[in-house]
């Protein structure tokens, strides 16, 4: 780790019950990179962020925050400086879109602490940030997909982190709003200077807003550098067993196109 | 949301204060009701003119008899409403209840083998029937949690699970010693399944105190944890709850307050699952005013089930919260659209 890196894993090793599902992986984010996590379903993309926030225990290796070992900080502290957007938000529970924003503010209340009015400043910034502010006064459990992603994303906002880490944020909208998230995204990585990994299964919306892309298989990392060289028909063909054809897309980046009638059967790509 | 938090809070103060007057003067002799609360409030330093009229035995009636009881029934009602909000926000899940954990079977268990086998000695003014069930629902619930601990974690649906399989095989361990027990011991056991409060005093009143009020102020402390984790373990993670802790506490403390609330008064249904969902739906989830509100809410339901046990003829309090509960409970669920709470 020469670089000096903000997020970073060092031959993590970890997994579920008797089972590793990341076997070795070493990775590291510099401060202000917008990087994407690829790969095919099982490959430890969600199971890597979870390493990385310290949620799943390793079984070797370590993670780094901001260059130090992530065993030293506390709960709280990795919350002041990590926000995760999962794949699927909410709760059943209608709290407002006001105050589900406003639990951003979590790690920095104590707990017999009212919201201080830098916190209700910050939610309402972050709610503006990602056009929820209107919904403010509607339950989280009205909103419709886009809406509620918008919510968790400015929750995270709220959280004022110099880390964000997404799980698929876009895998349950559609194209506009898909193209709405990443947007938002990459004003925050641009405007704000937000250190961002996402994880994404869209290989072109990755290759369109991540400069840097990490491909995961098989619970290591298989390729690391810039989307432009990482995408290929090479490795989608290796990695993910699905015959595609890529070529450059109107914005200059890479564009992958599924080639109909050829599949390929080999246990190779699947896992 | 918001606005009208007041108008809650205000409401209920003032079912509190007719219930409370209420309770006070009915009874086998009733009394008016401004007589009785004259009584109370004579009772109070400084106020002691405040009923010229009232004899000794009205006195006695009111205050020895039924302001112990009615003051135990708002403390185990409250202690029932606050830590059935406190396992729905554990659970994830507004149809949860304190049931879940084993507590009322581990009661039922403990109750049931000290009535059967006979054993009958007093701690502190308190029968060895309130020991034993209060010993029994925290022994059992505590086994509950050993046993669903799994790699530093206790996931919820196998809490939920070893709850129920724990809960089934206290259940039998319990029917066996019925079983094998004599004719008016098993009279005593089911009249402790249904639930009373009739001829409960002070000693009891001391016993679910420090657990209902103290084990009540520190669930509120919890209360934007609790927040978090109606998002899930992860998401309540990710804010910065140290997960794994704060549920250990909140388990316990749960677990203390419906032990405390069963073992004086046998088994109380709904009370725990009914009120935190009726406050939900006129306050919203945040637990900052849930909290307060299931407090206050459960003490009143349980206070006005107990008067109507009572001029019912003592019938059991249980078998009042269940009758009127579950439909009304039935009536929540399919007022609603769509499944949220």
């Amino acid at each position: 780790m020469s670089e000096e890196s903000i997020l970073a894993a060092r031959q993590v090793v970890c997994g579920y019950d008797e089972r590793d599902v990341l076997h070795g992986v070493t990775l590291a984010v510099t401060r202000g990179e917008f990087v994407g996590l690829i790969g095919p379903n099982g490959s430890g993309k969600s199971t890597l962020l979870r390493a990385l926030t310290g949620v799943l225990p390793l079984r070797s290796g370590e993670v780094f925050l901001e260059e130090q070992s992530l065993s030293r900080y506390r709960r709280r502290q990795i919350a002041q400086r990590i926000a995760v957007v999962p794949q699927l938000s909410g709760s059943i529970f209608p709290f407002t879109v006001r105050d589900y924003v406003m639990m951003g503010r979590t790690p920095y209340l104590g707990r017999l602490q009212g919201q201080r009015p830098t916190d209700v400043k910050v939610a309402r910034q972050a709610m503006e940030l990602t056009s929820t502010i209107h919904l403010a006064d509607r339950p989280i459990t009205d909103l419709s997909g886009g809406e509620l992603q918008r919510t968790t994303i400015a929750r995270a906002v709220a959280q004022d982190t110099s880390i964000l880490l997404l799980d698929e944020p876009t895998a349950f909208l559609d194209i506009n709003h898909q193209h709405e998230i990443f947007e938002l995204l990459s004003r925050f990585n641009t405007q704000r200077g937000m250190t961002i990994l996402c994880v994404s299964h869209d290989l072109n919306l990755a290759a369109q807003y991540c400069p840097r892309l990490v491909v995961l298989k098989d619970g290591v990392v298989y390729a690391d550098g810039l989307g432009s060289q990482i995408i290929s028909e090479h490795m989608v063909r290796e990695v993910y067993g699905a015959p595609v054809q890529v070529d450059e897309g109107p914005a200059g980046k890479p564009r992958v196109s599924l080639l109909p009638g050829e599949m390929i059967t080999s246990e190779e790509g699947h896992r | 949301m918001r606005q009208h938090y007041g108008v809650v809070i205000i409401g209920l103060m003032a079912v509190l204060l007719a219930t409370t007057v209420l309770s006070l003067a009915t009874g086998p002799s009733p009394l008016p009701a401004a007589k009785a609360l004259r009584i109370l409030l004579s009772s109070l330093p400084g106020l002691d003119g405040l009923a010229p009229e009232a004899s000794a035995s009205q006195r006695a009636i009111v205050l020895d008899i039924r302001l112990p009881r009615l003051i135990l029934a708002l403390l185990v009602g409250a202690a029932l409403g606050v830590a059935g909000a406190v396992m729905q926000g554990f659970f994830q899940n507004p149809m949860a209840a304190p049931s879940i954990l084993g507590v009322s079977a581990g009661a039922t268990l403990g109750a049931t083998a000290v009535i059967i086998l006979g054993l009958n000695f007093w701690v502190w003014g308190l029968s060895s029937v309130v020991v034993a069930a209060f010993g029994g629902a925290l022994v059992v619930s505590g086994a509950v949690y050993i046993l669903s601990r799994r790699g530093g974690r206790t996931p919820v649906t196998l809490l939920l699970l070893t709850g129920i399989a724990i809960g089934s095989l206290c259940s039998a361990v319990s029917s066996f010693i019925l079983f094998r027990g004599q004719q008016g011991d098993l009279d005593l056991v089911i009249f402790w399944m249904m639930g009373s409060l009739a001829n409960r005093g002070w000693p009891e009143v001391g016993m679910v105190a420090p657990y209902a009020l103290v084990g009540s102020v520190i669930v509120y402390v919890y209360s934007r944890d609790l927040n978090a984790l109606l998002l899930g373990d992860e998401q309540a993670y990710h804010l910065g709850i140290p997960v794994e802790r704060v549920k250990l506490i909140l388990l316990v403390l749960a677990s203390l307050l419906a032990a405390a609330a069963v073992a004086v008064t046998g088994i109380i249904g709904f009370v725990g699952l009914v009120v935190p969902h009726l406050i939900r739906l006129m306050v919203g989830p945040d637990h900052r005013i849930l909290l307060p509100l299931c407090f206050l809410a459960g003490g009143i339901v349980l206070g006005l089930s107990d008067m109507v046990a009572n001029l019912a003829g003592e019938i059991p309090i249980g078998i009042i919260t269940s009758l009127l509960g579950a439909p009304f409970f039935l009536y929540l669920l399919h007022r609603r659209r769509e499944y949220e709470f």
